[in-house]
C-alpha cells in the first residue's frame, strides 16, 4: 500500500529547474532512499515534502490526503517527521528540552493551562516525559540526556536529531543525508536503528544518501536523481547497475 | 558538585530540583517577606520600584530572551498598561477589576503589534518596534479627553476592598505579590509547550515548523503575553509615580527594559531579577560617581543615557548571556575545578540574530 504519493513534482529558483516532474511512491513500511549527485535536486525534494518550497506543478498526498497546499507546520501534524542536512536543533537547550519540543504536536493543553500549570498541564509533562525516555532507550542517548546541544559532538547531534524526530511519532521519517559526518562505527550503528525504527516502530523511512554501502544495506527501493528529473527507481541492485546512473555518476 | 538521583518524572517537572534549591529560594522569600521591619521608608518604595521592572522584565523576557525577538517598544506598554488602569480607576472601576482589564488590554495590542512582526526579525523587528512606540506616544500626547494629553492625569490610590495600598508597606507587599505570580506563570509557561515553542522559535525556525509549531500563532502570543506583563507592569507604576505624563515613557525608558534584560542575562528568569537589581542601582551609583569624580565628567550632558548604552554595549561584546550567566560559568567552574572548558560556553549564535542572514 502507498504511503505517499508524488505526482510531476516541479520547482524552479529563477531560471533554474531544480526539480522536474518527478513522480514517486513511497510503500508504506519500507525504506525508500534517493540517491543522485550534488545538485541533483534530493533535498529539494524533501523541503517540497515538507512544504518549506512551495510547488510550481504537480501534487502530493500523503495517506490518501492531498497535502499540496498544506502550511509547514501542519505537515509534523499530520505525520511526516524530518531530520536536517547539516542539523538544525535548538542550540542552546539540552537533549531532553529537544526532544520534548518534538511532543509538541500532541499537546492537549492551552495557554491558559500552561501559565496555570493546571493538573492537565502536569499530567502532559509527565506523559511526554515518560514518552522521551523510550526514544532515549532506542538510541542510546542516555549519556546526552541533561547536555545542552552546544556541546555535543557531531555525531551525537545527529542522533538527537533522529531522535527527535521520532517524539513525533511519526508514520513517515524524512532523513537528509544521516551518514553524513559520521564515522564508519556509527554508519553501521545507524544501519541497525534504521531497521529497528522500520520494523519495531513501524514507521516508513524516506532517506537522502550518498553512501552507497548503507543505502544497499537497509533499502528497500531506491530513487536515482540527476538534474532535478528521476533517472531509474528499483531495487538497490538493480539500480548500482543502471546505465542511466552509472553515466550520471561516473560520465560517459 | 552536587549529583541528584532521579527517581521519578516529576523531579523534572517540579520548579525545584532539589532540597538546596528549596532552602535557598526559601530563605529569600523569607527575607523579602519580612524586609518592611527592617528597611524604612524610602527604601520600602525603592524595592517596590525594583519589582515593578522586574514585572516588566519578566514580559521583555519573555519576548526577547525566550522567543528571540527584540522590541524597542515597551515604554508604549508600560504607558498603556499604566494609562489604561488610571483611565478605568477614574471611571470607577474597582482596583481588583482595573488591573486585569489593562493587562488583557495590553495583551490585545501586543497581539496586533506581533502581526507585523511576523515577517521581520533582528534590526528591522527593533526598529518596527521603536515606530509602534512613537505613535503610541503620539496618541497619549493627543487623545486628551483621556490621557490628559501634555497635563497628565492624577492616578487615583489604589484600593482593595475599602482597604487603602498607597502607604509603603501595603504598596511593597502588592508589587512583591505581583512578581512573585508573575515569575510563577512565567516558569509555569517555560515547562509546558507553550513556553517550549517560544525557545524553539528562537533557535530555529526551520526546525520549530517541522516540529508542527505554528510561527505566526506563536509569535503572536509571544507578543500579547509579553505586552500583558509589561502593563501588568504598567498598572503599578501608575501608583508609583502617582501622576502620569507622557515624559514618564520615553525611548530611553524601553532602552532600560532592554538594557535590564540583556545586563540579566537572556534566556533566564533569575537574569530579570539580577537586571532589575542593576536597573535600581545603576542611578544610585552614577549619582555617587558624580560626587566622586571630577566637577567638568558628571556636568558632561547626556551622561546617564550614554553610560546606560554603554553598558549594553560592553555586555553584548564581553558577556552576551548577562550576569545570569556570568555567575553559571562561575558556579561550573567550581563544579568542575580543575578541569573546566572554556569553549564549554562559547557562543554558537546570537539571541539577537541581527548578525544572522536568514
Amino acid at each position: 500500500m502507498s504511503l505517499f504519493e508524488a505526482h510531476d513534482l516541479s520547482v524552479s529558483f529563477g531560471g533554474i529547474k531544480a526539480v522536474r516532474d518527478v513522480s514517486f511512491t513511497i510503500r508504506s513500511g519500507e525504506v525508500f532512499s534517493i540517491i543522485g549527485p550534488n545538485g541533483a535536486g534530493k533535498t529539494t525534494l524533501f523541503n517540497l515534502v515538507s512544504r518549506f518550497y512551495e510547488t510550481d506543478s504537480g501534487s502530493m498526498a500523503f495517506d490518501g490526503v492531498d497535502i499540496t497546499g498544506v502550511p509547514p507546520h501542519r505537515i509534523a501534524e499530520m505525520g511526516i517527521a524530518r531530520t536536517f542536512q547539516n542539523t538544525e536543533l535548538f542550540e542552546h537547550e539540552t537533549v531532553l528540552t529537544n526532544l520534548l519540543i518534538a511532543h509538541h504536536v500532541h499537546r492537549r493543553t492551552r495557554l491558559v493551562a500552561d501559565l496555570l500549570f493546571l493538573p492537565g498541564a502536569r499530567r502532559q509533562e509527565l506523559d511526554f516525559r515518560r514518552r522521551v525516555e523510550d526514544v532515549i532507550d532506542l538510541l542510546d542517548l542516555q549519556s546526552y540526556r541533561e547536555q545542552p546541544i552546544g556541546g555535543l559532538p557531531y555525531g551525537a547531534r545527529k542522533m538527537v536529531e533522529i531522535a527527535r524526530a521520532l517524539c513525533l511519532e511519526p508514520k513517515l521519517l524524512l532523513l537528509d543525508e544521516p551518514s553524513s559526518g559520521l564515522n564508519p562505527e556509527e554508519t553501521e550503528d545507524l544501519s541497525f536503528w534504521i531497521e529497528d525504527i522500520v520494523e519495531d516502530l513501524g514507521i516508513t523511512v524516506a532517506m537522502v544518501e550518498h553512501d552507497m554501502n548503507l543505502v544497499a544495506t537497509v533499502s528497500n527501493r531506491v530513487l536515482a536523481m540527476a538534474d532535478g528529473v528521476v533517472l531509474a527507481t528499483g531495487d538497490p541492485t538493480e539500480i548500482q547497475n543502471h546505465p542511466d546512473v552509472l553515466r550520471a555518476y561516473l560520465g560517459d | 558538585m552536587r549529583f541528584v538521583q532521579k527517581t521519578n518524572y516529576a523531579q523534572d517537572v517540579n520548579l525545584f530540583l532539589h532540597n538546596g534549591q528549596r532552602f535557598w529560594y526559601g530563605l529569600l522569600a523569607l527575607a523579602v517577606l519580612l524586609a518592611p521591619l527592617v528597611l524604612d521608608r524610602f527604601y520600602l518604595g525603592e524595592f517596590a520600584y525594583l519589582y515593578i521592572w522586574a514585572i516588566a522584565g519578566v514580559g521583555l523576557m519573555l519576548l526577547v530572551g525566550y522567543t528571540g525577538l527584540v522590541s524597542l517598544g515597551h515604554a508604549a506598554f508600560l504607558a498603556i498598561g499604566a494609562y489604561a488602569h488610571a483611565w478605568l480607576l477614574t471611571q470607577g472601576v474597582p482596583f481588583v477589576l482595573s488591573v486585569p482589564l489593562a493587562t488583557a488590554f495590553c495583551a490585545i495590542i501586543g497581539y496586533l503589534v506581533g502581526l507585523p512582526a511576523l515577517r521581520m526579525t533582528g534590526i528591522y523587528l527593533a526598529i518596527a518596534t521603536l515606530a509602534f512606540e512613537r505613535i503610541a506616544a503620539w496618541v497619549i500626547e493627543h487623545w486628551e479627553s483621556v490621557t490628559g494629553g501634555h497635563f497628565g492625569m492624577r492616578v487615583p490610590d489604589p484600593t482593595v476592598f475599602g482597604m487603602n495600598l498607597d502607604g509603603p508597606v501595603p504598596f511593597y507587599y502588592l508589587c512583591l505579590g505581583i512578581l512573585s505570580l508573575s515569575l510563577f506563570a512565567a516558569l509555569n509557561l517555560l515547562r509546558s509547550p507553550t513556553g517550549r515553542a517560544f525557545i524553539a522559535v528562537r533557535d530555529s525556525e526551520v526546525s520549530a515548523q517541522s516540529m508542527g509549531i505554528n510561527l505566526a500563532r506563536t509569535k503572536c502570543t509571544a507578543f500579547a503575553l509579553s505586552a500583558a506583563f509589561t502593563g501588568l507592569a504598567g498598572t503599578l507604576f501608575s501608583h508609583r509615580i502617582g501622576y502620569l505624563a507622557p515624559d514618564a515613557f520615553t525611548v530611553q525608558t524601553s532602552i532600560q527594559l532592554l538594557l535590564m534584560v540583556v545586563v540579566g542575562g537572556l534566556g533566564s528568569l533569575q537574569g530579570v531579577v539580577y537586571g532589575a537589581i542593576f536597573l535600581g542601582l545603576l542611578p544610585q551609583a552614577i549619582a555617587i560617581g558624580r560626587d566622586v569624580l571630577p566637577q567638568w565628567i558628571g556636568e558632561i550632558p547626556g551622561l546617564e543615557p550614554g553610560l546606560f548604552g554603554a553598558i549594553l554595549v560592553l555586555f553584548l561584546i564581553f558577556e552576551p548571556l548577562g550576569i545570569h550567566g556570568r555567575w553559571v560559568k562561575v558556579r561550573l567552574w567550581f563544579d568542575q575545578f580543575p578541569l573546566y572548558r572554556r569553549a564549554t560556553y562559547k557562543r554558537q549564535r546570537s539571541y539577537l540574530r541581527t548578525e544572522r542572514v536568514r
